[in-house]
């Protein structure tokens, strides 16, 4: 049912854990629908880029292995690019998602953006 | 490498390798239809009827009253609606509970929108039906009661011979899925008291596609198929004679051995619990602890979701690592955004059904096997809480049922 990329990244998660002292956080989906995700930025303030990015994921293969691929999406982007890090940017990038995998377990992305607004709301921009 | 742990039985079984054997002659030699007067009809018909017998024998039944079907899928719709057809005259009331299989609930909500009214009993939180509210909801226009006899998900063995009581005294039918039980457990369709019971031949190391209901002489019901006149007219299309044949020889292999393989498998199952008690935090039982199937484990990881668990065992990133097979009732397996209806009828809030783990084991599982297993499961449970964002060890274990 997975791509061979899905489950590369299901099975061996690039960016897993919490950023020390993060200047972003963004927290997505809950548990009574089986996913959480939780993704921790530091950002480079001079270059406005993302200098570390982690994740923490309840979820199922999907969920996880979006997870990990967002992160390596992200990591060294400008803010304004990252924040153009799509769903379908995320499931095109790992090869394909099953359809029903497409929306309920695909929030990563989401994440991204929340904890890119929790940053500029820290900073005042 | 060592080989795969299957333990998804509750799904399917594997094929015992004498049912094969049987079926074998059925698919090569002797092609013949049961229907056709010539020598090789009347060779697959003796086939059949031999196969009625054996499963008869199995169930306590008269070889007449056992009517062949693709599986137990087609036995609880042609008990549901068959019975209810049959009977519109009378009543549109159904009797059953929250906690059924889909293929029960299923051909009922179809009713629901013909007219037909069903009421749907609770489950406690072990998921044992309570006899007495059956008795209590029988109304003067019940028709049906339909009750699993074990649970394919919790394992949880239903109190089938009282509510057979309850429906034969008040004279409204009773119709028993008798999927996971029957070549596992003792089924006696006269002290369960079921009018109808439905069996899955390869729930029990028989081959897929090929079941029966049994329908006790005077039931009234109607044909789901119609067309030849196949199975007294009463199951039309040609027989599946090979897929008989094994789940006759897989009837006679379950008389001989199941009585001692339930027993056996009861002590693992006790292992299995203990050691997950014992070794796994966070961790909470599903279903009853004595009323249930021998082969049947279910419980609860706080913090983590079942796909991930499941899609972890059966791809091990370790090298030489054996592919471990479960299942679970979390939303992701199950082809909706609910988990499992089942683990929501025993009051368990969502979270801790999408992290539910079922382990269904089979005759001939070993001790070391579950162990290999268990440790795998530890060693997936604690990588996946280091990666959950909502997980905080507490180290509390709890019976979630009785």
């Amino acid at each position: 049912m997975y791509s061979e990329k899905v489950m590369d990244h299901f099975q061996n998660p690039r960016n897993m854990g919490e950023v020390e002292n993060p200047d972003g956080v963004g927290e997505v989906g809950n548990p009574q629908c089986g996913d959480v995700m939780r993704i921790t930025i530091k950002v480079d303030e001079t270059e406005d880029r993302i200098e570390d990015v982690k994740f923490k994921t309840l979820g199922c293969g999907a969920a996880i292995a979006t997870s990990s691929m967002v992160t390596e999406l992200a990591k060294g982007k400008r803010l304004d690019e990252a924040e153009e890090i799509s769903k379908k940017v995320v499931a095109d990038a790992l090869g394909g998602l099953p359809p029903q995998k497409m929306h309920c377990s695909n929030l990563a992305s989401d994440g991204l953006r929340k904890a890119i607004e929790d940053y500029r709301s820290r900073h005042g921009n | 490498m060592q080989s795969d742990i299957f333990l998804d039985n509750a799904a399917t079984t594997r094929t015992d390798a004498a049912v094969v054997k049987a079926m074998f002659p059925w698919l090569e030699q002797n092609f013949g239809s049961p229907a056709t007067l010539y020598w090789l009809g009347t060779q697959a018909k003796e086939a059949v009827e031999e196969a009625r017998q054996q499963l008869a024998e199995l169930i306590g039944a008269e070889a007449k009253d056992i009517f062949f079907t693709s599986g137990a899928t087609e036995a609880n719709n042609w008990a549901i609606k068959g019975v209810a057809e049959a009977l519109a005259d009378k009543g549109k009331n159904i009797i059953t509970n929250g906690a059924e299989h889909h293929s029960i609930l299923k051909p009922l909500s179809y009713l629901e929108k013909k007219g037909w009214e069903v009421t749907y009993l609770p489950v406690d939180s072990g998921g044992l039906v309570d006899p007495d509210a059956v008795a209590a909801a029988i109304r003067p226009d019940t028709v049906l009661i339909t009750t699993v006899h074990a649970n394919h998900e919790i394992g949880t063995i239903q109190p089938i011979a009282e509510i057979g009581r309850i429906a034969r005294e008040r004279k409204v039918a009773f119709h028993v899925n008798a999927a996971q039980t029957v070549g596992h457990i003792p089924v006696d369709v006269d002290l369960l008291g079921a009018d109808l019971l439905s069996v899955s031949g390869h729930k029990f190391y028989g081959p897929k596609g090929v079941g029966a209901l049994y329908v006790r002489r005077g039931t009234r019901i109607m044909p789901l198929f119609h067309g030849g006149s196949q199975e007294k007219k009463r199951r039309a299309g040609t027989h599946n004679v090979p897929g008989i044949v094994g789940m006759g020889e897989a009837a006679r292999i379950a008389k001989r051995e199941m009585n001692d393989e339930a027993a056996k498998l009861t002590n693992l199952r006790d292992h299995v619990f203990d050691w997950a008690k014992e070794n796994i935090d966070d961790i909470r039982i599903n279903g009853h602890r004595s009323q249930r199937l021998p082969n049947n484990v279910n419980f609860s990881l706080e913090g983590i979701e079942g796909e991930s668990i499941m899609l972890s065992l059966s791809y091990p990133t370790v090298p030489e690592a054996r592919r471990v097979y479960i299942s679970t009732g979390s939303a992701c397996v199950s082809g909706s955004l609910e988990p499992s209806h089942i683990l929501l009828a025993l009051g368990m809030p969502a979270e801790l059904a999408h992290g539910s783990v079922r382990i269904t084991m089979a005759k001939g599982d070993t001790q070391a096997d579950l162990d290999y297993a268990l440790k795998a499961i530890a060693a997936v449970a604690e990588r996946l809480r280091e990666m959950s964002p909502v997980y905080k060890k507490t180290r509390k274990q709890e019976m979630h049922g009785a």
